[in-house]
């Protein structure tokens, strides 16, 4: 059985949360079943953000990440709070504007200029979170690059579609 | 799986609403409800029917009830404070058996607490919030597709009994998004209230028919004039210190329920064929549960889930059916221990349940239920 547990994690205002929405989309079309949750409060501005997906070919109980097989920071504080203690097979992805220890020890990890891609490349910040989901889906391939699309027409605002997917290719061709 | 659209537990709730025909919605948005109050704003208009945002939870409660008397399926949702704000009404509806639906999306602690966790910590509160003896109805959904098609069901009840009903949500599935295969128009059964043959002249709106126990009323405004009160009254719905009346008419309500709990009541039973562990839970909590079950299956642990979907009227006789058949039973619930007491009451086994609960907003883990049944 496949089961994926991917949690996004960052600063409030980032998008992540519609990020892990847009991979659902993705996961819905590719037939299988999912739970998308996230972390609400006052880190909806500006604070700590996390949303969270789990994408699998069987029925899911419990909805919340537990044994997360791919994270995502894109904030020091993020970093420091999800991407230790994890399972050696877990993917870590983070911003390249993190500050990683020497010390930081985990095998399957990525640094990409996820922030810059999205303020200097597309030229929006807002965009972060769909650059964000085109390297994810490269990295895990949830889905075709067109049902990804489709995914991210379904859950951004109307008049930023050509935007977000510019974000989305920009994204994907983070991943060599 | 083609149809299957991606939607959180508030949205299918909206969904299941217009489904069950619900054309009106008062209410005073609150996190973690708010996506109801959004979604009715958007979806009522579109298909004919009217969304008014009130001044406080009292008065949408009030609303909801007046659009209904009037004949229209309503809705309110909520969260605990404005739960607490809308009991005096909701006790309005019970006795002048004007049928609406109230969902609740409880939050952590008391007052205004911890907004976006979640909690079940208004279980006692959705049976006992309002004052006196009255009926009541409290549904909880644990999944983004029962959140739709139970939210049908309320509607279905409240209309059938002439009764308000609870929809006792939870954070958990409230916000979660997940896969739901929205049912085609005919699918499910849709309940109207009963109407008089000839609503213009139809008198005593609360007379009922010999061996029923649900008036067939006019809708208000329809024809002849009728009497709405508070207050106990007679079959014409004016008010009476009689005390005959008095209790014909206490008795009847609460009979509304004691006197159809085969069709009320309904559970779910997972793996409990040779459980010799059983752990009841209800809501969103059930999918710790069962993630929890099939662990402890995999493990050859005999252990099942007990869950009530109708929190009230509880289901005590299939509970006392299991309490005889288990060695064991251990409650889960995101609150302090409430249908743990329900659990106890019905069951006369006190000390012997165990308990998991939990009131820092953090969700109950699988391994948490685990660790419960194995350590008995």
């Amino acid at each position: 059985m496949s089961k994926m547990e991917i949690r996004l994690a960052g600063t409030g205002g980032q998008g992540l949360i519609t990020g892990t929405i847009v991979l659902a989309e993705a996961g819905i079309i590719e037939g299988k079943f999912v739970a998308q949750s996230q972390s609400y409060g006052p880190e909806a501005r500006g604070g700590m953000a996390k949303g969270e997906v789990i994408i699998s070919d069987e029925k899911i109980g419990f909805t919340k990440v537990t044994k997360p097989t791919f994270v995502m920071a894109l904030s020091q504080l993020s970093f420091e709070k999800y991407c230790y203690g994890l399972d050696e097979k877990c993917f870590v992805l983070v911003d390249d504007t993190i500050q990683v220890p020497a010390d930081y020890d985990h095998k399957k990890f990525m640094k990409l200029p996820i922030i810059a891609t999205a303020r200097e490349k597309v030229g929006k910040m807002q965009t972060v979170n769909i650059v964000s989901v085109g390297a994810i889906n490269k990295i895990l391939k949830i889905c075709d690059e067109e049902s990804l699309k489709k995914a991210v027409l379904q859950r951004i605002p109307k008049g930023t579609e050509e935007l977000n997917l510019k974000a989305l290719s920009e994204g994907a061709a983070l991943v060599k | 799986m083609g149809k299957v659209k991606l939607m959180q537990g508030n949205e299918a709730c909206v969904e299941g609403a217009l489904y069950a025909g619900c054309r009106f919605y008062a209410g005073y948005p609150i996190t973690p409800s708010t996506e109801i109050a959004e979604g009715c704003a958007v979806r009522l208009p579109q298909v004919g029917g009217h969304f008014i945002q009130m001044e406080d939870e009292i008065a949408s409660c009030a609303a909801a009830i007046g659009a209904s008397a009037a004949g229209v399926k309503s809705m309110t949702a909520t969260s605990g404070p404005g739960f607490s704000l809308k009991q005096e009404n909701l006790g309005y509806a019970c006795l002048t058996e004007i049928p609406f639906v109230l969902v609740d999306v409880p939050r952590a602690g008391p007052s205004t607490g911890l907004p976006t966790s979640p909690s079940q910590g208004d279980v006692m509160q959705a049976k006992w919030g309002t004052h006196g003896d009255h009926p009541m109805i409290a549904i909880a959904p644990s999944t983004v597709e029962e959140c739709f098609k139970l939210c049908v069901r309320c509607f279905n009840l409240s209309e059938k009994y002439r009764t308000p009903v609870i929809f006792l949500m939870d954070e958990i599935v409230g916000h979660l998004r997940e896969g739901i295969e929205i049912p085609e128009e005919g699918e499910l059964e849709i309940v109207n209230r009963a109407i008089p043959e000839d609503p213009a002249h139809a008198k005593k709106p609360y007379a009922t028919k010999e061996g029923s126990t649900v008036p067939v009323m006019a809708p208000f405004g329809a024809g002849e004039r009728y009497n709405i009160t508070g207050l106990i009254h007679a079959d014409d719905g004016f008010p009476t210190n009689s005390t005959e009346i008095a209790d014909k008419q206490v008795r009847r309500l609460l009979a509304k329920i004691d006197d159809n709990l085969d069709d009320i009541l309904s559970w779910e039973e997972t793996s409990m064929d040779d459980a010799e562990v059983c752990v009841v839970c209800f809501g969103g909590t059930a999918r710790s549960v069962q993630s929890a079950v099939e662990t402890l299956r995999a493990e050859g642990v005999k252990v099942g889930m007990f869950r009530p979907i109708t929190v009230w009227p509880f289901p005590a006789k299939k509970m006392r059916e299991i309490a005889g058949k288990v060695k064991k039973i251990i409650v889960a619930e995101h609150n302090d221990g409430q249908m743990l007491l329900e659990v106890q009451r019905v069951t006369g086994l006190y000390d012997k349940i165990g308990f998991v609960g939990k009131v820092n907003g953090t969700v109950i883990t699988p391994d948490e239920i685990v660790k419960a049944v194995k350590e008995g």
